[in-house]
């Protein structure tokens, strides 16, 4: 297995939640860490203190990912050095039954979930390429692999980093760089605490719903060198329900 | 600070950036095609970021998919910086 190369892990949306938690483990696994937010700058340097707290180096890092000059902004080369490893994590939601979504409903998850992860790869590859190693880990949903009404626009997104995932690790595979997801189920997080608790949990054979910390850890294994030989999968972390 | 595109400097370029991709030395001038050379569309893009990184000359996929041979690479990139 060939050294790491000197580098940086960019996560998207890590200011709070399974981005925040995979910040810490990336941090923790000696990757200076891009932390990306939107709009919550305290909950960003709050994460990038943790970092430093525990000896790692990270930096917060502002951009919309719904704005392809911000993302191309994420991506270019600093003190840090390349993008080695890209989490694209940002995501939200938007729901509606279907024939009550709107056109911006649709088109915001869109461009959220979907097309800046597009972008911020086709960003990330050429680098990653030239290093001969790169990791992208997108994160979907296990609402783009079954249903889940009221969140079309959502499953439709999350379905479409699936495909996007598989034939992206298809193209570049030879050049060691690997492109995985993870399909987390119900996590304990600010985009799922309307919809958490009562019967919910009686569906899950583990019965209980999944913390951030349990993603972040899949995604970091998706990311580290050992996992070298796996690319165009999804892993589903959901105690059992898509079981 | 991008090196100055010169047709000279752009082949050394180009022919350094296809030996590290696999191709053989001695296999290289501007009338070899990439087919022949087993250049494909991957290479190309890697290629590509490197005549970026050296020259930050742009070649977008639409710029590479009708060139044949070494030798149009070479003059895409200078007709490219002019």
């Amino acid at each position: 297995m060939a050294e790491r190369p000197e580098g940086c892990a960019l996560v998207t949306g890590a200011s709070r939640g399974i981005g925040a938690a995979t910040a810490l483990a990336l941090a923790a696994d000696g990757w200076p860490v891009r932390v990306n937010y939107r709009s919550d700058e305290q909950g960003a340097h709050e994460v990038v203190a943790r970092i430093e707290a525990a000896g790692g180096s990270a930096s917060a890092v502002q951009g919309d990912v719904a704005d392809g000059d911000a993302v191309a902004g994420l991506l270019e080369r600093g003190e840090d050095g390349p993008v080695l490893v890209l989490v694209n994590n940002a995501g939200l939601r938007l729901d509606g039954l279907s024939p009550q979504i709107e056109d911006e409903q649709w088109q915001r998850v869109i461009d959220v979930n979907l097309t800046a992860t597009f972008r911020a790869t086709r960003a990330a590859l050429p680098t990653m390429m030239r290093a001969r190693f790169g990791r992208v880990v997108n994160v979907a949903s296990i609402v783009g692999l079954r249903a889940n009404a009221g969140q079309a626009n959502y499953a439709a997104s999350k379905a479409g980093v699936v495909g996007f995932t598989k034939t992206v690790a298809a193209e570049v595979a030879r050049r060691g760089v690997t492109v995985n997801a993870v399909a987390p189920g119900f996590i304990e997080t600010k985009l799922t605490e309307e919809i958490l608790g009562g019967e919910l949990e009686k569906a899950i054979p583990a019965r209980r719903v999944g913390t951030p910390e349990e993603v972040a850890a899949c995604i970091r294994f998706l990311a580290s060198e050992e996992a070298s030989y796996v690319t165009g999968t999804t892993l589903t972390v959901d105690g059992g329900l898509s079981a | 600070m991008p090196t100055d595109v010169t047709p000279e400097n752009v082949e050394k370029t180009i022919y350094d950036g296809l030996v590290e991709l696999g191709t053989e030395r001695d296999e290289l001038s501007r009338e070899a095609t990439l087919e022949d050379l087993d250049v494909d569309s991957l290479d190309l893009v890697e290629l590509a970021q490197i005549v970026e990184d050296e020259f930050g000359v742009e070649l977008k996929g639409d710029d590479v998919k009708d060139v044949k041979t070494v030798g149009e690479v070479i003059d895409l990139v200078v007709s490219k910086s002019s």
